[in-house]
């Protein structure tokens, strides 16, 4: 080599000081909106009374009780009582545990087998992504009620059935999302370093691409599971959810019906418990959007 | 020779408007190139040339259409998925942006640990003391291990991509502009940890640049590339102090000289490069070059040796 010695101007710089942990800078992030804190909140509060229905219902769900059917809320009953007697604060509470939880399962199902399709498809691009992406458009493109109404219509109305028509429903959208996401991260030299270090596939789309998506994926996650509450909800009320006399929300908004002009709190209290968790599920979502956008102020 | 590179050609296809017709890139129009033990070739050329695609070609980071490489004696093309990992032991990547070549959700200590884990070198306490020795090596503190990488300046971003790229110990390293995303102060820097590590490991580099002068600090042979095909290499010193090649004396002349002596550069006329989608046929030069002739119109001119260790691809250059 006969070109000159390139001089040293500076000194090489230190390494910066630790700042706070991402848990950290994430926790301020997120407290900024409080958006993120209500809706946590409101979630939670349903969730302790899924989890602690037997503790906090004041009155059994299924005890019937002619003599008291059709009460408007009271003392006693706080909410009522609808037409077979039973206490409908009760229900509500018992309720939370079967909604809640048909949703929960079912977005989580849907987000485990959805974001593992759209890595993969992603990825992998070509024809295999062509085969997926098809395959995931045209069942976007059937409306998901109508599309649950199928399933649960020919596999029959059961919890299980329940759960499996809302998992299906909701597993495009994380397919799209995840593929969407893995071919922004394909573009980042990182995926080629793994590449050359000799990494498996495996080990790059879940190891390495998989958390640099999972901010989007928690958030769209939060939004579906509101859906998945009120999918079940609709599907209860026109009567293809749990069989009676499971209390869950959408069947109690469906038996108040009957009786809507005598005692409009039988679907009222249980709608607005729906509600609640909708809400509170979207500013869930909306809190960690803001929490996670890079963009955002620091 | 360590690196045999013979004959490599891709092509990249894609489609346009509606009704979709094919297009198609010639990126690498048969790309030879021999790299020597602890030899550093410099390839060069203007944006779009394909000068990283044969780098990444090279690694089967793309995979290329046709012709060959070699290294050490094994034919890495025909490597099977499992002889292609081991073979990625020792040839390994620097790339340009080092913000985009780290996973920014893993530690620098986790991304240095990983590939020793993967190809089963080291656990443990020996897994420990080489990720230190290997920070240290790029001159960054042991506590860096610890941290992620956004928390670096971006040299010392690049300094943890180089320690990576070091850390399974290769004989080989394809250095893609690694210094273009940097400061010049810090471009300094670390073309001077590269060529430290050059001599302590007797490391091979390929070392892809649209920055002359950097070339000339760090490479013992250069190979010039213009769209898609090598058109001069030869010893970095005497291809850039006598360029032959009408384009090697093109991009010799808008390259900045720091002395104010030196002649401004002179402008070719035509500048623009012409579309690698639709390449001019024979020599892909002539529409740019001064010397251009009928047979220059109508004929690749083929690389042949001109002295001193030189070749050359010119019909009207001796």
């Amino acid at each position: 080599m006969s070109a000159p010695d390139l001089p040293l101007p500076v000194e090489p710089e230190a390494v910066p000081a630790p700042r706070p942990g991402r848990l950290r800078a994430l926790y301020q992030r997120a407290t900024r909106s409080g958006a993120l804190l209500v809706g946590l909140a409101m979630v939670s509060v349903m969730i302790l009374c899924a989890i602690f229905a037997p503790l906090i219902a004041p009155h059994d769900p299924y005890a019937q009780s002619i003599l008291h059917k059709l009460q408007g809320p009271g003392p006693v009953y706080w909410l009522g009582t609808d037409q077979f007697g039973r206490d409908v604060l009760s229900r509500i509470i018992y309720g939370a545990r079967i909604s809640l939880f048909v949703g929960f399962v079912s977005t989580a199902l849907a987000v485990v087998i959805g974001v593992a399709i759209g890595i993969v498809s992603g990825y992998f691009g070509g024809r295999v992504d062509r085969l997926i992406s098809g395959a995931n458009d045209g069942l976007m493109s059937f409306p998901q009620i109508i599309m649950g109404i199928v399933i649960v219509a020919l596999l029959g109305p059961s919890i299980h059935n329940l759960i499996l028509a809302i998992t299906i429903t909701a597993i495009p959208a994380f397919v799209r999302i995840a593929r969407g996401s893995t071919i922004a991260m394909k573009e980042r030299d990182f995926v080629d370093a793994c590449r050359a270090l000799g990494f498996g596939n495996g080990r790059i789309m879940f190891r390495h691409i998989l958390p640099n998506i999972a901010d989007e994926i928690t958030v769209l996650a939060s939004l579906w599971m509101a859906t998945a509450i009120r999918t079940e909800a609709t599907l209860s009320f026109i009567g293809l959810g749990a069989p009676p006399p499971i209390a869950t929300w959408g069947g109690l908004v469906r038996d108040g019906f009957d009786n809507l002009l005598d005692s409009p709190g039988l679907s009222i209290f249980p709608s607005i418990a729906i509600l609640i968790v909708m809400i509170g599920l979207n500013l869930v979502g909306d809190g960690l959007r803001d929490a996670t956008d890079p963009r955002a102020p620091t | 020779m360590l690196l045999d590179v013979a004959a490599l050609t891709k092509t990249f296809h894609g489609q346009e408007g509606f009704p979709p017709r094919r297009t198609s890139l010639r990126a690498l129009d048969g790309v030879s190139f021999q790299v020597g033990h602890g030899e550093a070739l410099g390839i060069v050329g203007e944006s779009g040339c394909g000068k990283s695609t044969a780098a990444r070609a090279t690694l089967r980071l793309v995979e290329p259409d046709g012709g060959s490489v070699n290294y050490d004696g094994q034919d890495v093309l025909a490597a099977g998925p499992k002889a292609l990992r081991t073979l990625r032991r020792h040839m390994q990547m620097v790339f340009q942006d080092p913000a985009s070549a780290l996973d920014p959700r893993q530690r620098v200590g986790d991304a240095l640990a990983e590939p020793l884990r993967v190809h089963r070198i080291a656990k443990g306490a020996d897994l420990v003391r080489r990720v230190k020795a290997v920070l240290d090596e790029v001159g960054l503190p042991a506590a860096a291990a610890e941290r992620y990488p956004h928390e670096f300046s971006g040299g010392q971003r690049q300094r943890i991509g180089i320690a990576r790229a070091l850390v399974l110990e290769p004989g080989l390293v394809i250095a893609d502009e690694p210094v273009s995303a940097l400061d010049v102060s810090v471009q300094a820097q670390i073309l001077k940890l590269l060529a430290r590590l050059k001599a302590d490991r007797r490391l091979a580099f390929v070392f892809v640049s649209h920055d002359l002068g950097v070339v000339r600090y760090f490479c013992e042979r250069t190979a010039v590339m213009y769209l898609g095909r090598i058109i001069e290499s030869g010893p970095t010193s005497t291809l850039f102090d006598t360029p032959k090649h009408p384009y090697t004396v093109l991009l010799r002349s808008a390259s900045p000289v720091p002395d104010p002596a030196a002649e401004v550069a002179r402008s070719i006329p035509e500048g623009e490069p012409p579309s690698p989608m639709n390449p001019p046929p024979g020599c892909h030069f002539h529409p740019r070059c001064p010397l251009a002739s009928d047979v220059c119109r109508a004929e690749v001119p083929p690389l042949r040796a001109s002295d001193a260790g030189r070749v050359l691809a010119c019909h009207n250059v001796e």
